[in-house]
Parts: structure tokens; C-alpha cells; sequence
């Protein structure tokens, strides 16, 4: 029982160091001032500035729309891959490959599909930092799903093979309900990882509107604007929103079969 | 079992990867025989229908006026325009070499980039008798050393660098490069210096009397020992923010450029001084692309900003010198404000030019300098 | 169905076949187009020159990599190993309890706590980043508060720790997730097994929990190693420019040498070092 109580102190240390600065850009955000550092007083004049601001606002638009489209391809592809992975072969050098995207610099990535883009005479836009951001998006989303898959319980995929099902039959009604919990994280780091893009989206995005985090490096390179502060506040609250709509699908992706409770 | 079959299918892989480095080595043979800076100049049809053409710009932020684009599509007629925007020199270079066609039309670059994208046979030739506002430009403006009589390039801006620096916190107001390379106990870590290599090298180069385009390797090891003395004594490098550092009162003493030194601030305390030692002068220029499908547009748009109307917004509103004496004549300048260095004064500053081979020595000395 | 359970057999093996095909092609496919084929195109180059004013001038060349072992670059590279190194255990110390807690809270809470996880992630990594400067810098708010107690001033914002601190707060979410997931898995049953025999916390921690919780542990600490290892622009914002990672060697010969070969081969070099950890940790990850 003590030992737990322990346990509690580097989990509230985690929140409080994830939620400090949250809660410095939050405050800032509703200075009156300009300054980076001291509060003059409150208004919301930031977010006046914030709502009249076209480019961040194509920029939201952009970024979810990418974030959406690579997070359902990497998804998709991510956990074919696991599964394969993890039960029809037991090669360490596709092992090393499947986790590669993840792992390759992302300066390295962009500019190398800018070239490959480039040689195969493919015009750039959303589309290509779709295809780019599923790329490592794939490799987090199967990482995930094999943590998920490796030691969990075989026998039932196996009672399933020989009773004769086909590998899709038994993927669909075995192995996919007890993955779920991992492909709900593996999606959601997905779709996390996409939104907070920059450097690849920057090179493939071609002649296209930037996506929000390009936009936002411009806007931090030239100096701290309390704009961004309130841009941060209003980020955290959609996302709020979005997670408070979406419990309910949460809610129901967790009601799985456990093979252990 | 499964396990064969996949090291089986290694070759394959491997047959494809070495079919793509094979593709790669010829693809690029090709586009280095493409490699030439003289390339017969397209003929370009000064009557060509521009509403047939849309134009794809990009420019630093803040840049160019917000309202641009639709004038642009007003004025000239073009069908469409779009500008996009990038942080630094490099990255834009990046779009532009990565692949063949970058989709830009016209890019803005500082001088020593509009060199080297020219030396790779990137750039279309400026044709002046397109761009009739060329005139307005100060007979200084075409005798740029990288690009002498604006072949390949317009200027939009030009500066120079130096200290800018708190006048009511400083002790003693700067007048030496060796005033931030060697700073007084009072500026201890309240100095920044830049990052980009060449402008990081250039207070030591100058201070040590040598040319911004050295390339002697005993003079770089001489200017490296300078700034690796200095480095323990910085705030920090930066680029981009030193202004708002000066005004926080950060810091005391930055390099900066002219344009970016926020002289005209209401407090008045900011100041901005050219080492006695001598600086640089940099251009920030408009070039086209060779690959460019609406050089025409490309050609009309160029001569629109030379407008004094249109140029002048710049010396207006972000505090930049422009290289054009009509639009200066209509400038009303500001006390304090650094409109006022003549063409004639920034012209004893010295060019950045590219130096080829010798300018990876600069990475390699900022690297240095950077890493402990 | 039931006929099919007749010729069992050799279904199950031709099954067996159909099952690595529907499984890996396509994301193997997307794999070798997407990554491996512009990985050749820009690893290609490491065997070519730079061209006098960027660009690559295709003739061979083993130049690049008699560069590489240059003490500087071997410098940062260890420089970077050490300070991504550092911020991985530290994730992991913080990590792993912070996972542990989540996966024995109610279910209720246990969605909660791990959207808290996430959700910094959601307004944007510079700025997060950047809400760091505003903490951590000399008239930021660490030191006023400091002032208050007559402490201070910290002098961290540009020094090593900075980074360390900004590499931690942005790659934390990354340990912990996975972590959760290998935690939550755990049967309560084979520790209270453990306990019933008498063994005590720790060697049930440390012969139970840990060893299977090992993928777990795998997982998120690449996840944290990784993108610290190779980044580029918390050094940048945070370290100053003041100490440099290779993940800014490489976008420097990119960006601003426009050295593309020597960049590439940079790569390669950070590629090569993060492929052998892969392996361990595969290599590792089986026969936990």
C-alpha cells in the first residue's frame, strides 16, 4: 500500500511537468501587454488578432484534413503490418525496416521524398504530405499494435486456425477485437504525430497553403507574439472538446474482449 | 518457412533499390549536362496574354504588402497568384535545387544565393526590356558584385550589418566589432551573435582586417580562435528575435541587420552603429526560375514592385532600404531612422558572394564554433 | 466450413502463405516506394562530390566518408548519443511509475489520465517549445519565482540542461503510451501469484513485472531516443545554437553547406548507429 502511495509522486510529477507550461501559455495568452514575460492586465485582444488571421485558419483546415487522411492509411497499413509481423514471419530485417520511418531523421525523409516526388514528375500538395506523414505515421501505429500483440494469447487464434478459418476469418474475429485498445492508441499517436509535423510537410507540400505547424514556425522564428499563446489556448481547447465528443467512441472501442479479465 | 520466403525475396529489394540508386545517378547525369549558366535566352513575347499565366512566388514573411496578391491580380491580369513563404535563404534553396521544376516562378533570395542557383543553370535571364521600371533603380544597384549589371537578378532591398545595441544601458556605446567579440564585464552573456555561417563569421573576419569572402584557411583558423574566445561570454546565437532581446533588455549588444534593429522604437534607446572596422553589403533580390512556365507574368510582376508606389512600401512599413531612387524620393524618413545610409555608404561595405568550393569551410567553421 | 476441416493440412499451410502475403505486401509496398526508394536516391549520393555552388556532380568519390571520421563529427555524434542517452532513462524513470499508476486506475479515470498524456501534444510542438523560453529564460518566470524565495538567478535556458529538459517534455507522451500498453496488459493475478509465494515487491517487480513489460519498456525508450537523437530544432531554440546534435550537422549540409552528399552520408552515418540499436532492441524484444 505504501509502495503505491510511492508510486504516485513521479505520476503527479509527470502532470505537473506536462501541464506547467500549458498553463504559462494558457495565462499569457489573456495578457494585455506584449511582453513574453510579464502579465499587464487581462484582455482578449489576442484572440481578436487570432480570429482575424486567415493564414492560421487555412492552416487548421489543412493540418486536420492531413492529419485525418494520413492517420486512416497509416492506421490501416500499420496494423496489416503488425499482425504480419508479429505472426507470419520472423524476419528481424522487416522487423528493422517496418520501424525505420520512425526512426530516419525528419530533414532526411523530406528531402529525400522531395526528390522522389520530383523524379516521378508528381505535382506536390496535401496529398503528398498525406502520403508522407502515413509513412511514419505506419511505423508508430504498427509499434504500438505489437506491443499489443506480443505474448497476448495465441490459442485462441490458433483454436480458430484449426477449426479451420482462413487468416482473414481469424484476424477479423479474433486478433482485430483484442488489438483494438492498441490500434485506438496507435491512431491516436498517429494522428498526433501528423498534426505537429513540420519539417517533411514543409518539403512535399509544394505550391499548396502551409499546414499549421509551418505556419507557426514562421510565426516563433520572428519572435514571441502573444497570438501564438492564445493559439496555443484555443488548440487545447478544441482538442478538449474533440476528446470529451469522442469518449463515447473511446468508450466503446475499450469494451473489448478481454482474454484476461 | 514464411521466413525463407522473405529472405528469398531480399534480392528482390535489393534489385529495386539498386534500380533506383542506377535511375538516380542518370537522372541526375542529365540534369547536370542541363548544367550551364549560358543557355540561349528564351524568346519571351512582351504582349503575351497573362491571363494564361499564374504566378507562384515565394518571399519571407512579411516580406511584401498583404494586399499584393490582389493587386497583382487587378493590375496585371494574371490569372492567378500565390505566395508562398519561407523562413531562411536555405530552406528556400532546398525547394528550389531539390527537384527539377519547384513549381516557383519568382523567389526571393539574398544576393550569394541568386549566384549559386545561377551557377547551377537554375535561373532565366532578366530580359530589361520587360521590366521597364529597371531604371528606377540607383546606378549603385546595378554594380552589385555578385551580379554585375543585374543579369540574372533585381534587388528589392539592400543593407548592411553592425551593432545594435541599448544606448541607455551600455556603458560605453560600441564602436568596434571587438566591442561584442571581446565584451566589457558589463555585457557578460548579454550579447547574441548570429547563426547563419557567413554573417557568424563576419565581425571576426572584419575585426581581424581580412575580406567577408576569405578563403584562406589560416585566416578562417585565426577568425575560428576569435569567436571560439567569444562563446562562453554569448547569450546566445540568433537570427531572428535579437531586436525583441533588446527590447526586454536581454541584451545589451547584438549583430544585426540594419533593417531588423528596431532603431525607430518609441522608446528611442535602441541605436544602431557600423563597426569602425568596416561590414558587409547585402542584397535581397528577385530572380525567376528557369523553369518557370509564366515568365512572361514573372517578367510584369518584377516591374510592378519596382514601382515606386509599390517599392517604396517596403522603406514604408518593414524599415528596409530599397535600392530604388524613385521610391525613395517618396519616402519621408524618420529620425533615428536608418533609411538614411546612402547607396553611397552601403557600397563601401562588401559583398557576400558565393565562394564554391571554399564556402563549405564556413559550415564547417560554424560547426566548429557551435559544437563545443 | 466443415468440409474445410478435412484437408486441414494443407490449408493451413497454403493459409499460412496467404497470410504473410495479405499481411506485409501492403505496407511493405508503401515501405520500399515511399522510404526505401528515396532513401537510395539520396544515399546514392554519398559516393559523388558537391558541385562547386551545391548540387551533385556525379563523379565517384570515397571523400565523404574519410570526412566523417573527422573528431568533430565523431564529437557530436557522441554529444548527441549522451544527451538523447540522458533524456531517455529520465523518461523512462518519470515514464514508467506514471504508466504503472494509469494502467491500475479505474477505468474511468485511467481514459482521462491518458488523454492528460496527450494532450500538450495537441497544441503544437514549437510552441510548447517555445512556452519553455518563457519559463526558463533570465527574466522568465522560473526566476521570479526564485526571486521571491531570494534564489536565483538560474542561469539553464541555452546550456545542455535546456535541451535535455525540452527533449523530455516533448518525447515523454511517446514512453509512456507504450508503456501503458504493456502494462495494462499484465495479468494482477500472476503479481499477486508472485506475492502469495512470498516474494517481495521488488523481486516481484523485478522478476514479474519488468520482464514482461519489457516490449513496453523497448518500444517507448526508442520512441524518446530517437526523434531526441536526430533533433534539430530544440537544440536550436533551447541549447542556443550554443551545443549542436547531429540531427543539426545534418540540416546544416542540407541547409546551409548545400552538401548534399556529405549531408547523406552524415545520414547514413545516423541511420547505421540507430539500425544496429534497432536490432538490439529487436533482438532484445525476443527473447523477453
Amino acid at each position: 500500500m505504501r509502495r503505491s502511495k510511492l508510486l504516485y509522486v513521479p505520476f503527479w510529477a509527470s502532470y505537473v511537468f506536462l501541464y506547467l507550461p500549458i498553463a504559462v501559455l494558457v495565462v499569457m495568452s489573456f495578457n494585455a501587454g506584449e511582453s513574453a514575460y510579464t502579465f499587464e492586465g487581462f484582455s482578449l485582444k489576442w484572440y481578436g488578432e487570432l480570429a482575424g488571421d486567415e493564414r492560421v485558419r487555412d492552416g487548421l483546415v489543412n493540418t486536420l484534413m492531413v492529419a485525418a487522411g494520413s492517420t486512416v492509411i497509416a492506421t490501416v497499413l500499420g496494423t496489416l503490418l503488425a499482425v504480419g509481423l508479429a505472426r507470419h514471419t520472423r524476419s528481424k530485417l522487416l522487423d528493422s525496416v517496418a520501424l525505420m520511418p520512425a526512426v530516419l531523421p525528419d530533414v532526411v525523409l523530406g528531402i529525400g521524398l522531395l526528390v522522389f516526388y520530383g523524379m516521378v514528375q508528381s505535382t506536390l500538395g496535401l496529398y503528398s504530405v498525406v502520403l508522407a506523414h502515413a509513412l511514419f505515421a505506419m511505423a508508430f501505429v504498427a509499434a504500438v499494435v505489437r506491443t499489443r500483440l506480443a505474448g497476448s494469447d495465441t490459442s485462441l487464434e490458433e483454436a480458430s486456425r484449426d477449426l479451420g478459418a482462413g487468416p482473414v476469418t481469424t484476424f477479423m474475429k479474433i486478433t482485430l477485437p483484442q488489438l483494438a485498445p492498441g490500434i485506438v492508441a496507435g491512431a491516436l499517436l498517429a494522428f498526433t504525430l501528423s498534426l505537429d509535423e513540420f519539417v517533411i510537410a514543409f518539403f512535399t507540400i509544394g505550391n499548396d497553403d502551409p499546414t499549421l505547424p509551418i505556419v507557426i514556425y514562421s510565426m516563433v522564428r520572428f519572435g514571441v507574439t502573444p497570438e501564438i499563446n492564445a493559439l496555443a489556448a484555443i488548440l487545447l481547447l478544441v482538442s478538449f472538446t474533440a476528446v470529451i465528443a469522442g469518449q463515447r467512441l473511446t468508450k466503446i472501442g475499450e469494451r473489448e474482449p478481454r482474454a484476461q479479465d | 518457412m514464411s521466413r525463407t520466403r522473405f529472405t528469398r525475396r531480399l534480392p528482390a529489394t535489393m534489385a529495386v533499390v539498386g534500380l533506383a540508386l542506377a535511375v538516380a545517378a542518370c537522372g541526375g547525369e542529365s540534369s547536370s549536362g542541363s548544367n550551364s549558366t549560358t543557355v540561349a535566352a528564351e524568346q519571351l513575347k512582351p504582349n503575351a496574354d497573362l491571363s494564361k499565366q499564374s504566378l507562384a512566388v515565394t518571399v519571407w514573411d512579411g516580406y511584401l504588402p498583404e494586399e499584393l496578391a490582389q493587386r497583382v491580380k487587378e493590375k496585371l491580369k494574371v490569372q492567378d497568384i500565390k505566395i508562398q513563404l519561407h523562413e531562411t535563404n536555405e530552406t528556400a534553396m532546398a525547394k528550389l535545387t531539390a527537384s527539377g521544376d519547384s513549381g516557383i516562378d519568382v523567389a526571393f533570395v539574398s544576393g550569394q544565393y541568386a549566384q549559386a542557383l545561377n551557377e547551377q543553370g537554375l535561373l532565366e535571364p532578366i530580359h530589361p526590356e520587360l521590366i521597364p521600371n529597371l531604371a528606377n533603380l540607383y546606378p549603385e544597384a546595378t554594380q552589385l558584385s555578385y551580379d554585375k549589371g543585374n543579369k540574372y537578378s533585381v534587388p528589392y532591398t539592400w543593407g548592411t550589418t553592425g551593432i545594435c545595441y541599448r544606448s541607455d544601458l551600455v556603458k560605453t556605446p560600441p564602436t568596434s566589432w571587438n566591442d561584442i567579440l571581446k565584451p566589457p564585464a558589463w555585457a557578460e552573456k548579454k550579447v547574441t551573435m548570429m547563426t547563419t555561417e557567413r554573417w557568424l563569421a563576419l565581425p571576426a573576419i572584419k575585426a581581424l582586417g581580412y575580406s567577408v569572402n576569405t578563403d584562406k584557411d589560416d585566416e578562417i583558423e585565426k577568425v575560428k580562435e576569435l569567436l571560439m574566445a567569444q562563446k562562453p561570454h554569448l547569450l546566445t546565437y540568433d537570427d531572428t528575435t535579437f531586436g525583441d532581446r533588446l527590447l526586454s533588455g536581454e541584451a545589451l549588444m547584438v549583430e544585426a541587420w540594419d533593417g531588423w534593429c528596431p532603431t525607430t522604437d518609441k522608446s528611442g534607446n535602441i541605436k544602431f552603429v557600423v563597426p569602425k572596422e568596416g561590414s558587409d553589403l547585402w542584397v535581397d533580390t528577385m530572380v525567376i526560375m528557369k523553369s518557370s512556365k509564366n515568365k512572361e507574368a514573372a517578367h510584369a510582376l518584377i516591374n510592378y514592385i519596382l514601382d515606386p508606389e509599390v517599392h517604396s512600401w517596403a522603406a514604408e512599413n518593414i524599415n528596409y532600404k530599397v535600392p530604388n531612387k524613385a521610391a525613395m524620393d517618396r519616402v519621408k524618413i524618420a529620425e533615428g531612422s536608418l533609411l538614411g545610409i546612402s547607396p553611397a555608404e552601403l557600397l563601401n561595405g562588401e559583398s557576400i558572394i558565393d565562394l564554391g568550393e571554399a564556402s563549405t569551410k564556413y559550415t564547417r567553421l560554424s560547426a566548429d564554433v557551435q559544437a563545443k | 466450413m466443415k468440409s474445410e476441416v478435412k484437408a486441414r493440412p494443407v490449408n493451413r499451410s497454403r493459409g499460412r502463405r496467404l497470410g504473410a502475403f495479405v499481411f506485409l505486401s501492403p505496407g511493405l509496398a508503401y515501405l520500399v516506394v515511399f522510404m526505401l526508394v528515396p532513401l537510395a536516391l539520396l544515399l546514392s549520393t554519398t559516393v559523388f562530390r558537391r558541385g562547386r555552388f551545391g548540387g551533385v556532380v556525379y563523379e565517384f568519390t570515397a571523400e565523404n566518408f574519410e570526412r566523417l571520421v573527422d573528431p568533430l563529427y565523431l564529437g557530436v555524434l557522441v554529444d548527441s548519443l549522451k544527451i538523447a542517452t540522458l533524456t531517455t532513462l529520465i523518461a523512462l524513470l518519470i515514464g514508467y511509475p506514471t504508466a504503472y499508476v494509469i494502467a491500475r486506475l479505474p477505468r474511468k479515470w485511467k481514459t482521462i489520465a491518458l488523454v492528460a498524456i496527450v494532450l500538450p501534444f495537441w497544441t503544437n510542438f514549437l510552441i510548447r517549445v517555445y512556452a519553455w523560453i518563457m519559463l526558463l529564460s533570465g527574466p522568465g518566470l522560473v526566476n521570479s519565482a526564485l526571486k521571491v524565495f531570494g534564489l536565483g538567478p538560474l542561469e539553464v535556458l541555452y546550456t545542455e540542461g535546456a535541451i535535455v529538459t525540452g527533449l523530455l517534455y516533448s518525447y515523454l507522451p511517446l514512453m509512456v503510451l507504450p508503456l501503458y500498453a504493456a502494462i495494462d496488459r499484465l495479468d494482477p493475478q500472476l503479481r499477486e501469484a508472485s506475492s502469495n509465494l512470498g516474494a517481495s515487491a521488488f523481486t516481484t517487480f523485478r522478476k514479474v513485472t519488468l520482464p514482461l513489460t519489457m516490449p513496453g519498456v523497448l518500444t517507448g525508450s526508442l520512441f524518446v531516443f530517437v526523434p531526441s537523437f536526430g533533433n534539430f530544432v530544440i537544440p536550436e531554440m533551447l541549447g542556443g545554437s550554443k551545443s549542436i546534435m547531429v540531427g543539426n550537422l545534418i540540416r546544416d549540409q542540407f541547409l546551409k553547406a548545400r552538401d548534399w552528399p556529405f549531408g547523406a552520408t552524415l545520414a547514413l552515418a545516423l541511420i547505421v548507429v540507430l539500425v544496429v540499436l534497432l536490432v538490439a532492441q529487436s533482438w532484445v524484444a525476443r527473447r523477453a
